[in-house]
């Protein structure tokens, strides 16, 4: 599934980097608003979900190769953050969903847990 | 901030100021992509990126801000960070999971799990913390790129 397909069926609203969203393919996604353990526990690849609308979500994204984050609650990043998403090519959406339910629809669309609680080097 | 290179080392360094949480990061993404642009492994550069960021963010909520410094040869990656700030009076209660003595500020921005230095420790090969109260923190953590 593409992250324009998630986006479409939550009725996301896509901040930035719009063009990306066809392009990034979603299989897993870790959903925590700890940056540390997200730091500490999110495999490659995965999708971010996150109430936290701080700078130093890109930030993170950054450091762990995550292609983009769905932001839950109608929580709205900071422009710092939106800026910074822009200026890095990662595509910020908006959902007004809880994390639980949006959580549950992935699931249910296929998407897997990206928790990784072993090795780093896996 | 100073890039230098000399027969294959490469070093990188950054002033961190203290409480900066807009600049944070900022670092280790030059750090990163640096890594990425000399074409050091994803998993290895993804592994450097995660120590270096953790170690900034140290120095941004607890260090007082500081310095940090990426050195690079064929051997290794080395992330080195040095501080003068109030020291940490029992290093391997701090390097022990959940065990945090982060402010609010640090924890409304998603830090302050005390999964900090555990995660430093996970992803290096060589880690040493040298610490006296009073007087800083210099933090030293390689990953090993000849295996």
């Amino acid at each position: 599934m593409t992250l324009d397909d998630i986006a479409k069926s939550l009725n996301g609203k896509i901040l930035c980097c719009e063009e990306k969203l066809s392009s990034i393919t979603v299989e897993k996604a870790f959903a925590s608003d700890l940056m540390s353990d997200v730091l500490a526990f999110c495999k490659p690849g995965a999708l971010l979900i996150t109430g936290l609308t701080n700078v130093q979500i890109v930030r993170t994204v950054q450091m762990l190769d995550i292609p983009a984050v769905l932001f839950v609650r109608g929580k709205v990043p900071l422009d710092e953050t939106v800026n910074l998403a822009r200026d890095s090519g990662i595509p910020l959406v908006l959902l007004g969903t809880a994390m639980f339910g949006t959580c549950g629809e992935l699931y249910a669309k296929g998407v897997l847990s990206s928790f990784d609680g072993g090795n780093p080097n896996e | 901030m100073s890039d230098g290179e000399e027969k294959n080392k490469i070093r990188i360094e950054h002033s961190i100021a203290a409480g900066d949480y807009l600049k944070a990061g900022g670092a280790s993404n030059d750090i990163k992509e640096t890594l990425k642009m000399i074409g050091i492994p994803p998993n290895i550069t993804r592994r450097a990126a995660i120590i270096a960021y953790e170690a900034e963010m140290n120095l941004v909520i607890h260090g007082g801000g500081g310095n940090i410094a990426a050195n690079i040869d064929d051997k290794q990656i080395e992330i080195v960070t040095t501080d003068h700030g109030p020291g940490i009076p029992d290093v391997a209660l701090a390097l022990q999971e959940g065990y945090t003595t982060a402010n609010d500020n640090a924890r409304s921005m998603g830090f302050g799990a005390g999964m900090g230095l555990p995660n430093i420790k996970r992803n290096s090969d060589v880690f040493n913390i040298d610490s006296e109260v009073g007087k800083g923190t210099t933090l030293k953590a390689a990953i090993d790129i000849t295996k």
